[in-house]
């Protein structure tokens, strides 16, 4: 199955773009996402498959440059940091109100402002809760590895196309950084025009006699037609909340205590739950994969059998919010952070579970 | 077997690249790997770090505080890391440039005079390929054969001419390694 390469986490998402047979690239440099576009630039997938890579002025024209090209069905992506995705959300809510396309990659940097650019996932409440006006989402992917960076470029643009809406990776400077192993699928052919006419009758591509104008906007001065978009928009997130969840859970079943934790934290996590279970303290770890849908029935039900939780953050206390509404209030669900850039370390976190779950 | 390893020196040691080469020769003995460098301010001109995981089962965190191997090139990471070697562990230092030798007596400590050997026998820039020909000696977890396949794929095609001096490096550093304190 495809091919294996050592590679960092940006590159693997440059790698399965082109791969995935993506139109265009569109992005503005910022640490520590950079190699991703560096990659592009290297590859030059312009002289092979007709793929754009453009150097955009700013993070809002790439935004705005995502829109005009998912309007004519396309498959286009951006990636930023942090301090560039705020200046895209604006374009993301109209992405998602005019229910168009698109793949953007977040590489999470320590906030708030400029911030740091070590890595972080201060990033949550923005991706999830909408950081953009309006009332819309995205779908969230939380890669906690090199090769589901690569992985969910594919998986991205596949349900960005079937529910037409922005997805977003929500990653963390550090997988961007980190190399491991990645298989890497068959590249894929950019798909033809007639192609595209045929996956999208919706795209603004160039007007058949057969048929009337598309129009590809966010605005409806009816409130009547704006409220009746919104109700279209709500029925497609609760179809993706009943379709696309996704999670892991590893030693679960004899558990007593659960970390929960998404992206780079759970891989903490994981070493602390060996450290935890050489002391004879049994925890499992449950890891969302998608934080939008959230996995809430799946969280919940496992709530009924432990007797506590720990979630685990490289935030002062976001998915926690999620875990405490899926869970309810019948056992302690504890938070346990670093900040501005520091990772936690298995022993911190293993030291938080005694102190915050076990003994609290 | 995992090995868990922090290299640590000064930007342009090869510290990244010695670890991205250890990388590249588990993946091709088909171990798991992980290559977690420092990024950002550590690349303009101060430290750098990685740390590097080989093991034979999925790796867990990439980020660690404790370490099976230190293989230290500088003071800043000595005061960092010596601390960081778990107990039974392995420290492995190039006296160039050290002030404070290492003082734990709970690890096995080795140390190799890879910068001046370099310097004197014009090999500085494979002076990194000599420090993991030491480690290599005491902990042989990927082999030689498979370095040489990880030289070729981390190494651009144009630098490939270099691999005959990075495998005479390795060998000269398996015979510089010294004992300082062993358990």
């Amino acid at each position: 199955m495809g091919e294996l390469r050592l590679m960092k986490g940006n590159e693997a998402v440059a790698e399965a773009a082109i791969r995935a047979g993506c139109d265009g690239y569109f992005g503005y440099p910022i640490t520590p996402q950079s190699e991703v576009m560096e990659y592009l630039m290297v590859e030059r997938p312009y002289e092979t498959s007709g793929m754009v890579v453009l150097q955009a002025e700013s993070e809002v024209a790439a935004i705005n440059m995502l829109y005009g090209g998912a309007g004519t069905g396309k498959m286009v992506m951006t990636s930023s940091s942090s301090p560039g995705v705020s200046l895209m959300q604006e374009g993301i809510s109209y992405l998602a109100g005019a229910e168009l396309p698109a793949l953007i990659v977040n590489i999470v940097r320590g906030g708030p402002g400029l911030g740091t650019i070590q890595p972080s996932q201060a990033d949550y409440f923005q991706a999830v809760k909408g950081g953009g006006h309006g009332d819309y989402h995205m779908i969230v992917y939380a890669p906690a590895s090199v090769q589901e960076m690569a992985d969910f470029v594919q998986i991205g643009f596949d349900v960005a196309f079937k529910y037409r809406t922005p997805v977003m990776i929500l990653s963390d400077g550090a997988i961007g950084q980190m190399m491991e192993k990645v298989y890497l699928a068959d590249p894929v052919a950019r798909l033809t025009d007639e192609e595209v006419v045929a996956r999208c009758p919706w795209a603004s591509n160039g007007r058949p006699m057969s048929r009337g104008h598309n129009i590809i906007t966010s605005l409806d001065l009816d409130p009547a037609g704006q409220e009746r978009l919104n109700l279209v928009l709500q029925e497609k997130y609760r179809e993706i909340e009943e379709t696309e969840v996704r999670f892991e859970m590893i030693d679960c079943e004899d558990a007593e205590y659960i970390f929960v934790a998404f992206g780079l934290s759970a891989r903490i996590c994981q070493k602390a739950m060996q450290l935890a279970r050489n002391k004879g303290i049994k925890v499992g770890l449950f890891r969302p994969i998608t934080v939008f849908p959230f996995p809430k029935n799946e969280i919940r039900e496992l709530g009924l059998k432990v007797k506590g939780m720990l979630v685990v953050e490289m935030n002062a206390g976001q998915m926690i919010e999620d875990v405490q509404l899926s869970v309810g209030c019948n056992i302690p669900i504890k938070h346990y952070g670093r900040f501005g850039g520091i990772i936690p370390t298995p022993d911190e976190v293993l030291k938080a579970l005694e102190e915050k779950i076990i003994g609290g | 077997m995992t090995e868990e390893i922090i290299i640590a020196g000064f930007g342009g040691q090869g510290v990244l690249s010695m670890g991205k080469i250890l990388a590249y020769s588990g993946v091709m003995q088909n171990q798991e790997v992980s290559w977690m460098p420092s990024y950002g301010p550590e690349m303009r001109g101060g430290t750098a770090n990685v740390t590097v995981i080989v093991s034979d089962e999925r790796i867990s965190s990439p980020i660690l505080n404790k370490f099976d191997t230190a293989i230290i090139l500088n003071q800043q990471s000595m005061d960092k890391f010596e601390n960081a070697v778990k107990p039974g562990g392995l420290l492995i230092y190039d006296p160039n440039g050290i002030t404070r030798h290492p003082e734990r007596k709970d690890i096995n400590i080795y140390s190799i005079a890879a910068a001046d050997e370099a310097s004197k026998i014009g090999l500085s820039k494979v002076f990194n390929m000599m420090v993991l020909g030491g480690f290599l000696k005491l902990k042989p977890i990927v082999q030689l054969e498979n370095i040489r396949k990880g030289l070729e794929k981390s190494l651009p095609s144009r630098h490939h001419k270099l691999i005959p001096e990075n495998e005479k490096a390795i060998t000269i550093g398996q015979d510089l390694i010294q004992p300082v304190h062993v358990l």
